[in-house]
């Protein structure tokens, strides 16, 4: 039991994929600038995770190990067509929105990343939740940065006035800064500095110092 | 030849591929720490982003569209959702021939591009470029130039960022924006520069 809740709470804040391992972020910031498109790339990509950690998972010991990720890109893909018709069929004007990034799941190093570190060495049940953490902590992150985003970029959320614009007659003054990419950049960089503060194991340390001992030391 | 060179103009600077579509961002940030290997990646990303777009457009154009395959008597064949599997695919094997290609007549470029090229298959620049070639209905030559000005903003983009993170070991950075953290908000910044591009048109 105890097992299962590090698998899966883990990756959220201690471990995050964005955050502290540099996986998966192309995507954690193209979708970003509003809410709506961003729960469902969330959505996507966690159910991405889960279904191919598990599948890779249980083919493992069939896989010849030189020709291993030919067959996790294949499985991958497959599961993001799969992801890819469904929002198609069912969420169409959101997957317009969303362009090509549903179909560059299948680089996102995060699942790549969790199929060849965890699936290939451990069970079905485990790989699936380590897949659906991992998919979790993306979706923490990007939720995070969306918010932010179209709250203080638009006024709204989920298409929702909450801040009345001042060019509608309410008070807020849109920041417009926030709805281009540069944005979504400082957002993440002062989410992974808040990360760190709050948990200093993440630090990382610097190539090259100027004083003999690091401030942390003395501190 | 003016919409050619204003498309490459568009595809390296206005929409470079890092910097406004936030592509292959893995690898900017991990191999960006040095010049001199951030140069050999940006060139063997330019090399593979100007094969694999064009030939990616053939493939769309005469295998996978609707009605695509009309030339070989199945005019109503619509094979476009194996677009993904195809693309992937198509970059894997291009990869691997570019690899032993130049491992058999060019060792010296080999040997510089090292582990570089086979992570080029994981890079989402390189999809990402094939999958907007699609979404955006270019022709053959445009995909071609395409090809070519979104790889070189690509590796422009790396090539800028080692250097300003060489220059950076220097610098006294707050403790949580140590390494990960100070390059995103650079990454920002030079979006921000990079935004000055946006309505440039010969």
């Amino acid at each position: 039991m105890t097992d299962v809740r590090k698998v899966l709470i883990e990756p959220i804040v201690d471990n995050n994929p964005v955050t502290l391992q540099v996986l998966g972020i192309c995507s954690a910031l193209a979708v970003t600038t509003s809410l709506l498109p961003a729960l469902l790339m969330c959505i996507a990509l966690t159910s991405v995770a889960a279904m191919s950690g598990a599948a890779i998972s249980g083919i493992r010991n069939r896989i010849p190990n030189n020709i291993r990720i030919i067959v996790q890109m294949t499985i991958i893909a497959s599961f993001v067509i799969v992801v890819d018709q469904m929002l198609k069929a069912y969420a169409f004007e959101t997957s317009k929105q969303l362009s090509v990034f549903v179909g560059l799941i299948i680089t996102n190093c995060i699942i790549l990343g969790r199929a060849e570190a965890f699936a290939m060495k451990n069970g079905v049940g485990m790989s699936f939740l380590d897949g659906l953490g991992n998919g979790l902590g993306y979706s923490a992150v990007l939720i995070a940065v969306a918010t932010s985003r179209e709250l203080f970029g638009a006024g709204t959320l989920f298409g929702y006035e909450i801040l009345p614009l001042a060019s509608n007659g309410g008070w807020y003054e849109a920041n417009g800064l926030m709805l281009l990419p540069p944005s979504a950049f400082f957002i993440i960089g002062l989410l992974i500095w808040a990360v760190r503060s709050a948990r200093p194991k993440q630090v990382e340390r610097p190539e090259y110092q100027i004083h003999e001992v690091h401030r942390t030391e003395v501190l | 030849m003016d919409a050619y060179i204003n498309l490459f103009i568009k595809a390296a600077f206005v929409e470079n591929l890092a910097l406004t579509f936030f592509l292959g961002m893995c690898t900017f940030l991990a191999v960006s720490k040095r010049v001199e290997t951030a140069v050999g990646l940006g060139l063997a990303v330019i090399a593979v982003q100007f094969v694999t777009v064009p030939v990616n457009y053939l493939i769309y154009q005469y295998l996978l569209k609707d009605g695509a395959l009309a030339w070989a008597g199945l005019p109503d064949i619509d094979l476009s959702f194996l677009g993904l599997v195809s693309y992937i695919g198509v970059i894997a094997a291009l990869v691997q021939i570019l690899e032993m290609t130049l491992d058999r007549h060019f060792p010296k470029l080999y040997n510089a591009l090292g582990i570089f090229l086979p992570l080029i298959t994981v890079n989402c620049a390189i999809l990402g470029g094939s999958l907007f070639m699609v979404e955006r209905q270019y022709d053959f030559g445009q995909s071609v130039v395409f090809g070519l000005g979104s790889g070189f903003g690509w590796a422009l983009a790396l090539i800028a960022l080692a250097g300003i993170r060489e220059k950076l070991r220097y610098s006294d950075v707050p403790d949580g924006l140590q390494g990960l953290g100070i390059t995103f908000i650079i990454v920002g910044l030079m979006s921000l520069g990079f935004m000055g591009f946006s309505g440039i048109q010969l």
